[in-house]
């Protein structure tokens, strides 16, 4: 770890303690054994396969019955970081220039069905990963562009060489969806993940009602003695967040991992006190707004600048974090990481200068040269999710109004909405987020790369500049040469081209049932999930 | 008559047939589809790759005539297939969800029956006093409110009053039990919608019971009764009450056919596992071989209902000829 | 459903005119209820043609230091999360209900009408195809075709408008024909088709004002149940958005969340659907009461 990052953790750390006042989840108290905990969860996973699905519906239910090669530190969930060892013994260092990592195997661990977990099981899954072939889909692979072989010269070792040195490459390895799988099962049907549940995690004996829950119960031989301290675990699925909400409160269930707008938190705290325990994190998610480049007037960056300078980031943070779970402002990168800018570094940029009164002068200016009327008119695209999407939204057309944009509100569906993104293409201005389980800012930004290189920037721009900045920064490991290319990369993006904004990053708030303990909030609600610390005071 | 039957059994085969054509390209014609879907879970590291083939395992990318043959075909060897989304036998995922919206069906017909008639009858017999306007004032605020805002209402209600009385909020359970395992959860979770369900619905049948009963009392056997001097209680119980019944009949057959799968807002607001949030992810999952096999299932229980009441009026009222 | 809410047979005799006063103290006197109703339906009407005049404040600005205020001298019924003032949104509210209500209750009415008098007309092969037709329709539950038909055009008051009024089409088309198929067996429309009128005069002329009784009392039915729709594709999240002011959506969201800490923000719309909603039943029941002849000779 380098020394910036080790600074950052600790600033981190007492963020964390300062922010988690109201947190009882100390290390201090012995952990109790037994419960089962409830959970509640909006959405049901479409199958059971990490390496397939992008969704934290199958995170949450599905995590706990998984182990995985790395994984964030439990006991420090909010620094994103601090990586440890789940099925390997130590950290490995990097060998042959930053090229080659070796990880070492635990001994002894085995799938629920008995059979032995070894350096075979943990290569097959990445292949499955990385190179996944003909017929196989793996969601995440482009995480892993670095990889150029994954071997395991033996039984307990697995040895990871890449093309190139690059920092982006421990953090992918640590992402929760990287479930260990067996070998055996892989070489009879690849698919096999997709409608089974066989792991080596905490829990088994996965039990499923359609539409209802999913249960497990504690994996007796579960490698690291004494734990899990749970009996057994059931995510209950519940799309109303307002039902939600109302389980925690009339104890149907004990947390929700994904996270309730302020109020809910409010309501939670003076209707139960000191029974309710908050944990809070900023998230790594943010809401971006995407101008259509193909279409005028978008093309033209005079009034994309007027679109970003428009936006009262500073007042809006203030503001919105009081009714949406969106809160830091921050640019491309996320806000808590040694990569991101700081506020001074910010305050340059369009859109974030200190004087909002100058920033809106400039916007008019900006649309008037451009040759737009007062009260033009256009649509955004929005989706059609409430936190804190549709909020969002809403504030933003107000925010356009006061430079005397005429902005409606298209929200769609998801199965539209991304539709119109990437297949129709004919939105005027659309909302759009990007939001990551492990905090990799070095792969996160591909979001912003041109549109032929990404298939997710769907802004429709090309911009030779962002590529190259992005593809140095991947490929080296020197961090402060990293930084000073994020912050070229930022300006280009968010500035002088504006090519596409950032609104604000979104905050996790976790009101609970202070009888669970040993869970830490994390900067996702993909990470820590594996609950084989989380115990109950009962 | 057998003949009539024969026919009217005949004719539900192009409604069925129809109702699966207009289901099929209609959820076709929503824009993406399932495997976008999936995808869309981080917003970025979308992989165009794992979209084709995704498309590919689920028949997706072949021509619409042929998906439309192979499911329609399914049907005839009794082969619904599997749910786009969640890859599980639509069979199964079905048989849970339609357990609870029975039973909830069930009792907020029940419900319906227990509020409507009574209120009916005393509506038609109090006509035109205040004791009438208040039983329709009453039904008709039943059918006025949003259902979900009188569900958001009855949590926090239960939640805040429980709290205030016993010290501990309460609220009903969120999963599903059956009632044979645990009839205390099951009815404690239950009742609340079957409640507000039943209040809600019997506001038509109370109307109709009451015109009925006003029909009924003014035909010449009831004013015979009434002159032989029977007490108007027994008029109201016996003669009368008897012929209203049949077009009570229809609107509760009718509704109870409609509770199996249009309870789609009731049972967000409650979290039941039944047809009608069923249908709505499905829906919004582009779950197109669950959402035809849901429309298929609403549909064969609508012109069933409606088969089986036209008999009953034929069989309760010689009046009406089959024609 | 509809079909077996009216009478098996329908009115003839709607041929007596009266004026409209003479209808209104006969009403006012026999349907105290209706009255009522009428009187709620008028009020919403004066709400939404007169909003700019009523509302206090813009109903989309938002107070960014005033946001869930209770209600007091400032703010009448209190702000909303978005720091918007909670009357007027209920008072244009008002605008898009009726505008989405009336809209829809019409098109789908008057769509209904045309097919339902045309296939009882034309009868035979045609009937019986329009019939199954029908059916297929209404074998959707009626939510679940809205909420398809808002997939498939997108979201947004105009969208939502043709989204309900889908579903409505083939449920007026089906009361509409049972009371036309009897009004085709009169002796006026044998007269009529025996001197040789065209199709069309003959359906327009004499069927048509023959079903309004059925097809008055459906809409004003259809407009409650509109508002309603509407109301809870808003709850689904696929309703009017933002920042239109419609009462589905000041319910929806932020609202559930708000129910304790600040109720106003939910109550008040709440109530404002059930009050609309409660007066065009109102008023709807005493229409029919009215037209229907059963009820009437009393």
């Amino acid at each position: 770890m380098s020394s910036g990052l080790k600074t950052f953790a600790a600033s981190v750390a007492v963020t964390a303690a300062l922010a988690l006042g109201l947190s009882g989840a100390m290390a201090a108290e012995t952990p109790k054994k037994g419960g089962v905990l409830k959970f509640v969860v909006p959405d049901e996973p479409p199958s059971f396969d990490g390496h397939r699905e992008t969704t934290f519906a199958l995170i949450h239910p599905i995590a706990p019955f998984y182990s995985l090669l790395t994984k964030v530190n439990p006991e420090n969930s909010s620094d994103p970081t601090d990586i440890i060892c789940d099925l390997c013994t130590e950290m490995p260092k990097a060998t042959d220039g930053g090229k080659t990592f070796t990880f070492k195997l635990r001994q002894g661990v085995t799938f629920e069905d008995g059979s032995p977990l070894d350096a075979k099981d943990v290569k097959a899954t990445f292949h499955k990963i990385i190179f996944p072939g003909e017929g196989v889909s793996s969601a995440r692979k482009a995480y892993f562009v670095m990889v150029d072989s994954v071997e395991a010269p033996d039984a307990s070792t697995v040895v990871f060489k890449l093309k190139y040195p690059s920092s982006a490459f421990i953090p992918a390895l640590a992402m929760p969806f990287n479930f260990i799988y067996d070998d055996a099962k892989l070489a009879q049907d690849m698919h096999w993940y997709e409608k089974n549940v066989l792991g080596s995690g905490p829990f088994q004996k996965f039990e499923r009602q359609a539409g209802a829950f999913i249960k497990g119960t504690a994996n007796p031989n579960y490698y690291e003695k004494g734990k899990p301290y749970l009996d057994g675990i059931e995510a209950i699925f519940a799309k109303k967040e307002s039902l939600r909400v109302q389980a925690i409160r009339g104890d149907r269930a004990a947390i929700e991992f994904r996270g309730f707008p302020p109020q809910s938190r409010d309501d939670l705290v003076k209707a139960l006190g000191k029974d309710i325990t908050v944990q809070e994190s900023d998230w790594n998610c943010v809401l971006l707004i995407t101008p259509n480049h193909r279409k005028k007037p978008f093309d033209d960056v005079r009034v994309r600048r007027a679109l970003t300078l428009a936006v009262d980031r500073w007042g809006g943070s203030e503001y919105l974090s009081k009714i949406a779970i969106v809160k830091t402002v921050g640019g491309i990168a996320f806000p808590k990481h040694p990569l991101a800018a700081t506020k001074a570094e910010l305050e340059q940029l369009a859109g974030y200068w200190p004087d909002l009164a100058k920033s809106r002068e400039e916007a008019k200016k900006l649309l008037k040269e451009a040759g737009i009327p007062d009260g033009f008119k256009f649509t955004l695209n929005n989706r059609a999710v409430d936190q804190p999407y549709k909020i969002v939204g809403t504030w933003l057309i107000d925010q356009w109004k006061q430079i005397g944009l005429v902005v409606d509100q298209q929200v769609q569906p998801t199965g539209p909405f991304y539709d119109t993104l990437r297949k129709k293409q004919d939105f005027d201005v659309s909302i759009d987020f990007n939001c990551q389980s492990i905090v990799n800012p070095l792969l996160d930004v591909s979001k912003f790369i041109s549109a032929d290189l990404s298939d997710s920037q769907y802004g429709g721009y090309i911009d030779r500049d962002v590529d190259k900045l992005f593809n140095a920064m991947n490929e080296t490991d020197d961090t402060a040469a990293q930084r000073k290319m994020m912050r070229e990369m930022e300006k280009i993006i968010l500035d002088e081209k504006a090519l596409g904004f950032i609104t604000m990053w979104w905050y996790r708030i976790i009101p609970h049932r202070s009888y669970v303990k040993g869970w830490n909030v994390s900067p996702s609600h993909y990470l820590n999930q594996d609950l084989a610390n989380v115990w109950l005071d009962q | 008559m057998h003949q009539y039957i024969v026919k009217r059994i005949l004719l539900m085969v192009p409604t069925l047939f129809g109702a699966a054509v207009l289901v099929f390209f209609l959820m076709r014609m929503i824009p993406g589809d399932v495997c976008e879907l999936r995808l869309a879970g981080t917003g970025s590291t979308f992989d165009p790759a794992s979209l084709a083939l995704c498309q590919k395992e689920l028949g997706l990318d072949k021509p619409m005539f042929v998906q439309f043959v192979s499911w329609v075909g399914g049907f005839f060897v009794g082969d619904l297939g599997t749910s786009m989304w969640t890859n599980q036998p639509i069979v199964s995922e079905i048989a849970l969800r339609f357990q609870v919206s029975l039973q909830i069906a069930l009792m907020a017909t029940v419900v319906s029956i227990a509020i409507s008639i009574p209120m009916g009858i005393i509506s038609a017999v109090k006509r035109n006093t205040w004791i009438d306007y208040a039983v329709r004032a009453f039904s008709i605020a039943g059918i006025a409110m949003p259902s979900f805002w009188l569900g958001i209402l009855i949590i926090l209600g239960l939640l805040i009053t429980s709290q205030a009385w016993y010290g501990v909020p309460w609220m009903p359970p969120i999963t599903y039990v059956p009632i044979w395992e645990d009839w205390q959860v099951n009815l404690s979770m239950l009742i609340w919608p079957a409640l507000a369900t039943g209040y809600r619905y019997s506001a038509v049948a109370t109307r109709m019971t009451r015109s009925a009963m006003l029909e009924v009392l003014r035909e010449d056997y009831v004013r015979t009764a009434r002159a032989k001097g029977l007490i108007e209680k027994v008029i109201v119980n016996r003669h009368a009450l008897k012929n209203a019944l049949l077009p009570v009949v229809t609107v509760i057959g009718i509704e109870f056919a409609f509770l199996m799968g249009g309870l789609v807002v009731t049972e967000q607001v409650f979290n039941l596992n039944g047809l009608g949030k069923l249908f709505v992810e499905s829906v919004s999952n582009h779950d197109y071989t669950m959402t035809q096999s849901l429309v298929m299932l609403v549909a064969l229980i609508f012109v069933v209902t409606n088969f089986v009441v036209d008999l009953l009026y034929a069989w309760l009222d010689p009046r009406i000829r089959y024609s | 459903m509809a079909t077996s809410e009216l009478p098996a047979t329908m009115p003839t005799d709607a041929r007596t005119h009266r004026t409209a006063w003479q209808v209104f103290t006969r009403m006012a006197r026999r349907q105290p209820l209706g009255v009522a109703g009428g009187f709620i339906v008028l009020l919403m009407i004066f709400m939404a043609v007169f909003a700019d005049f009523i509302a206090p404040h813009d109903p989309t600005a938002m107070n960014y230091s005033a946001f869930a205020v209770a209600p007091g001298a400032e703010y009448w019924l209190g702000t909303d999360p978005l720091g918007r003032d909670v009357f007027s949104r209920i008072v244009y509210g008002a605008r898009t209900a009726l505008f989405v209500g009336f809209v829809s209750a019409i098109i789908g009415g008057g769509a209904g009408l045309v097919l339902g008098v045309g296939s009882a007309y034309f009868g035979g092969m045609i009937d019986l195809i329009f019939q199954r037709v029908m059916d297929i329709f209404m074998s959707f539950p009626l939510i679940i075709m809205a909420l398809a038909m808002v997939a498939i055009f997108g979201t947004g008051t105009d969208k939502v408008i043709v989204a309900i009024t889908i579903p409505f089409v083939p449920r007026c088309a089906r009361v509409v024909r049972s009371s036309a198929l009897a009004v085709r067996e009169m002796p006026y429309v044998d007269a009529a088709r025996s001197i040789g009128y065209s199709h069309s005069r003959i359906i327009l002329r004499h069927m048509v004002p023959n079903v309004m009784a059925p097809f008055l009392i459906m809409i004003t039915a259809f407009v409650g149940q509109a508002i309603l729709l509407e109301a809870s594709l808003s709850y689904l999240g696929l309703g009017v958005q933002e920042p239109t002011p419609a009462w589905g959506l000041m319910l929806q969201g932020g609202a559930e969340l708000y129910a304790e800490s600040a109720p106003w923000i939910a109550v008040f719309p709440g109530l404002a659907i059930t009050l609309a909603v409660f007066g065009f039943n109102l008023f709807g029941d005493a229409v029919r009461d009215t037209l229907d002849p059963r009820l009437r000779s009393q």
